[in-house]
């Protein structure tokens, strides 16, 4: 039995009219953040008191995915009252069912006028918080799937690769490289076994972007890479996703499973000839495996080491055929810009960098959490409005983007547009998402210091400059928080970060002084401090120890 | 030939030195042979381990530093050197990488000395605790503690390199070392 | 062989006649730069490289610089293209490779005056050919291992700069593949077999390529004492050849 977009139909009408039979739909966030916090037992209280109070008819417990405030869950919602509540409690359960039809209860209330939620323009995330990620059908419900319907029946590949080039999306992993072209290079290569894989092996300390559309929306992938694989002319997809994501693995399982099922995956899917199967492949640890050829080194089965390029992966990628690597944020994007257009999207953001981006926001900041706004929203709205400021009173000293790969903006930048432009000419890189704060409290050498060391030992040690000299870089960073360095050691620094990133075989490498440039750009001062005067502004390096070795 | 930068009667002043190293270096130099001779009227040896001075002299020339630093006591000689020569060589592949004598760092200084000391000791074994400078848990090389104008390498460097570098001092030129020279 | 082997090639009026042809299979143009340099006796200096042995572009050393680019390229993997403008000495490219250098002796422990190659080592050339006279970063002083648990050979980890020549060596054209490598960063070291000691592997056929590959004192045989062994790692080409003619 083939789908048909009737079968569709009639699941999301169904799923609909189940819902709407229930006077309340109480949405219990089960990512990870929440989960960690015990929103299990708080769903199951909630359910527990559901059945306690008689309220089965009236009220059902769903189980959504991310709400997007992490640093206050659990989280819970109510529909239609428009209610949230947060650091809701299992021994919360009886007020909040018994205040359904009365007044809500206030001490849990969070504000859903708050910016955080009134300043965000959700494409990515829009499923997130509203879907349930384990049910298919619920997905359905919210317009899934039709997008896939839409390319396989009323488009060719040509035509929802236009579309996708005209929507100037670009690869959210981080380079910024345009979507369109390298779906176009695919689709281009004459082989016959193409393949699409998404690339979940995110890394980036403090990011968790990619995390939470797979535990909150895993159908969304699904239908991207789907679509990515009719485009191109591909018949099979890996997502590598990182062992470390047990609850996205284990969704993206079950996604997988439902799909093939339904048929939305495997033969002749809504009737044509396209055929799509997807596998997971786990990584083991390595951050050096989100690099695309190590990626493909690790599905193939061997050492997970990246290769030059070129030839790039979408000449020669999984055992030498054509492969379609795209970022998981990437591939989210892909159905609404089928069932929307590529104009919709592209009138969305700044001129070079269209659509939304999805920032994880971490560190020293208020709310910390997942967001999604329009590119080219200033960095001061997305800090101080959404994120709240920062806490207990401290100034804003700078915030890291594009993790290890990335670099510092200062506060001179804080109404700096957020698009892939800016950042790059302030020295810094839109990354995959991760924005971690720092208040005053904050060191940059030891801020340069952790970054470098994060990737001295994510260096897979194939090439010389990146194995060695990240190793000496950190060495030199570790001299001048211990207040051990010399005057010249800046120039050292300077040259090795010159060396390393010129030099270096892969993206870890070339990217990996980033850090250390844009702090050294913006807070020499601090550098200068530590060697001159053993002095370590933040108080955060125990200087004047480990001096016994030098004069 | 060019003429040399110093009149017969102003002799280029020259100092040796022997940091941690094994002599070698110095033999070498030794090895210069006749060569020596004729060069001898035009330098003076003011401080070395093959003459009798006690104190480094102000205002040396160039001075020739064998084996690599290290003690505390090491570097104020350097440090001495330094702001009393005008050209610094690091002489020999202990002066300029550390070499035989760097090859303890893969251990901790202690088990060095237990294994020197006591070990390996046939008479009175003793870790020395006095009259000996506190040594340091890395060996390194000279151009780790102050600046160096030539580097001079090899194990030890070739009495032709060292002649070499002599005669290019004494005329005032960069030595030529391109194939003369070379790490072990 | 088909007919047209017979008839002489027409002369080609259509290119120019200094520009250098390259080989396509499959379409694909398969001649790096390292290859067409050396052919036109332009030296490029390469350490993980070895003629014989599947490209690995690691060393970084013979980076080139490519009119247009600002990337590095590595001249073994990269592939010449039509009107590709390459510059393989220039004063950037020799500082990169010196320091590079400096690099692989700081990491380590490389002393030159005990080792058994002293005097045939192409890391010692490569410090004289690149007029690299001291290092000037710190060096790391890593403890590593001897293995001498194989009879006739033995490995010193203290001077293994992971090129990995004996890996492919030994996986490639003795089928082998008793090396492979263990740890990542600067902690990657070389092993055999499931990480056990080499004198103890069941894959080891004793052939002793991967001595003869290696560039440094890092694997060499037994009974040799310093500077008493030389490298010949130019057997491999020939053998590869002879093999080629032996095909049917």
């Amino acid at each position: 039995m083939t789908l048909t977009i009737e079968n569709l139909q009639e699941i999301a009408k169904t799923e609909t009219d189940v819902l709407e039979s229930y006077r309340y739909r109480i949405n219990v966030c089960v990512a990870a953040g929440c989960l960690s916090c015990g929103s299990d037992a708080v769903k199951a209280s909630l359910e527990e008191e559901i059945r306690r109070q008689g309220k089965e008819k009236a009220c059902r417990v769903r189980a959504v995915g991310c709400l997007g405030l992490c640093a206050v869950g659990p989280l819970i919602d109510i529909s239609p009252l428009n209610v949230a509540y947060q650091g809701v409690q299992p021994s919360d359960a009886p007020d909040i069912i018994g205040s359904l039809t009365g007044a809500p209860v206030s001490r849990l209330l969070l504000p859903t006028d708050h910016p955080f939620f009134s300043r965000q323009k959700k494409i990515v995330l829009e499923n997130c918080g509203i879907v349930e990620p384990e049910r298919i059908e619920s997905y359905i419900a919210a317009g899934g799937y039709e997008a896939l319907y839409q390319a396989l029946r009323q488009m060719s590949p040509r035509q929802v690769i236009d579309d996708v080039t005209a929507s100037g999306l670009r690869g959210r992993g981080g380079a910024g490289f345009p979507t369109g072209l390298k779906w176009t290079t695919v689709y281009k290569a004459q082989q016959a076994d193409k393949y699409v894989v998404c690339n979940a092996d995110e890394g980036d300390p403090g990011a968790f972007m990619d995390r939470s559309v797979l535990e909150s929306d895993p159908h969304r992938v699904i239908e991207g890479m789907a679509i990515a694989g009719y485009a191109v002319g591909a018949s099979r997809g890996y997502i590598y996703v990182r062992a470390e994501y047990p609850l996205a693995v284990e969704r993206l399982r079950r996604a997988i499973k439902q799909a093939k099922q339904l048929g939305v995956l495997g033969e002749n899917i809504f009737n044509t000839p396209f055929a799509f199967d997807i596998q997971l492949r786990l990584g083991a640890g390595a951050f050096v495996c989100g690099e695309e050829t190590a990626l493909i080194a690790s599905i193939e089965g061997r050492l997970g080491r990246p290769r030059p390029r070129p030839p790039f992966p979408a000449e020669f990628g999984l055992w030498g055929c054509p492969t379609l690597i795209n970022n998981v944020e990437t591939i989210a994007n892909i159905a609404p810009i089928v069932r929307r257009g590529g104009d919709w999207f592209a009138g969305i953001g700044t001129e070079k960098s269209k659509g939304t981006k999805v920032f994880a926001l971490a560190g020293k900041i208020n709310n910390t959490g997942l967001i999604e706004v329009p590119m080219g929203t200033p960095l001061r709205e997305i800090v101080f409005d959404i994120g709240g400021g920062i806490p207990a009173g401290r100034r804003f000293k700078a915030v890291q983007t594009g993790g290890p790969s990335g670099g510092c903006v200062p506060a001179q930048f804080l109404d700096m547009p957020m698009d892939y432009e800016s950042l790059k000419d302030v020295g810094a890189i839109m990354g995959s998402g991760g924005m971690i704060v720092m208040d005053d409290g904050a060191c940059m050498v030891d801020v340069a210091k952790f970054f470098m060391e994060f990737c001295m030992s994510e260096s897979c040690g194939k090439c010389v400059p990146c194995r060695v000299g990240t190793a000496q870089l950190f060495g030199i960073l570790e001299r001048i928080t211990a207040g051990d360095a010399k005057i010249e050691d800046i120039d050292t620094l300077k040259e090795l970060c010159d060396l390393v990133g010129a030099a270096s075989l892969c993206g870890l490498g070339q990217t990996a002084p980033n850090p250390v440039k844009s702090t050294l750009r913006y807070f020499e001062n601090e550098y200068m401090a530590h060697i001159r005067r053993h002095h370590c502004e933040a108080g955060v390096c125990a200087m004047g120890k480990a001096r016994e070795d030098t004069a | 030939m060019s003429t040399p930068s110093k009149s017969p009667a102003e002799k280029m002043r020259i100092a040796t030195i022997w940091l941690d190293g094994c002599s070698g270096c110095h033999m070498s130099l030794l090895d210069i042979d006749q060569r020596l001779v004729a060069a001898a009227n035009r330098i003076d040896l003011v401080f070395s381990p093959i003459v009798d001075t006690r104190t480094y002299p102000q205002n040396v020339d160039v001075c020739f530093i064998e084996g690599a630093v290290a003690s505390e006591e090491d570097v104020e000689k350097l440090h001495l050197i330094r702001s009393n020569t005008r050209r610094v060589v690091a002489f020999g592949d202990c002066a300029v990488t550390g070499n035989i004598s760097a090859m303890r760092n893969r251990f901790a200084l202690q088990e060095v000395m237990q294994r020197s000391y006591l070990e390996n000791a046939t008479h009175q074994p003793r870790t020395p605790d006095r009259d000996i400078p506190h040594l340091f848990d890395k060996v390194r090389p000279v151009h780790a503690f102050i600046d160096v104008d030539l580097f001079l390498p090899g194990c030890p460097p070739p009495a032709d390199a060292i002649f070499e570098v002599l005669s290019a001092l004494l005329e005032d030129r960069l030595p030529d070392l391109a194939g003369r020279v070379r790490f072990g | 062989m088909t007919s047209n082997a017979s008839i002489p090639p027409k002369p080609r009026t259509d290119v120019n006649p200094a520009r250098i042809y390259t080989l396509r299979i499959n379409g694909r143009e398969d001649e790096t730069i390292l290859t067409v340099a050396r052919q036109n006796g332009i030296d490029i200096p390469t350490l993980c490289h070895l003629d014989g042995l599947a490209e690995r572009g690691a060393c970084r050393l013979c980076i080139v610089e490519i009119q247009g680019s600002p990337k590095l390229y590595a001249a073994c993997v990269t592939l010449v293209k039509q009107d590709m403008d390459v510059i393989t000495d220039s004063p950037r490219i020799r500082d990169y490779r010196r320091k590079i250098l400096e690099l692989i002796f700081s990491e380590r422990n490389h002393v030159c005056s005990v080792c058994v190659v002293n005097g045939n080592c192409e890391l010692q050339n490569l410090a004289v050919k690149l007029g690299m006279t001291h290092v000037r970063y710190g060096y790391l002083n890593l403890t590593h291992a001897v293995d001498a648990s194989h009879p006739r050979f033995s490995l010193d980890h203290n001077r293994c700069v992971l090129c990995l020549r004996c890996i492919r060596v030994c996986k490639d054209i003795e089928g082998a593949h008793t090396w492979d490598i263990a740890g990542r960063g600067i902690h990657a070291r070389i092993i055999s077999d499931l990480n056990q000691p080499w004198g103890e592997s069941e894959t080891c056929t004793g052939c002793g390529k991967c001595v003869q590959v290696c560039p440094t004192g890092a694997l060499s045989e037994k009974g040799k004492s310093v500077a008493e062994m030389t490298k010949r790692p130019e057997f491999l080409p020939y053998l590869q050849m002879m093999r080629k003619e032996a095909e049917p």
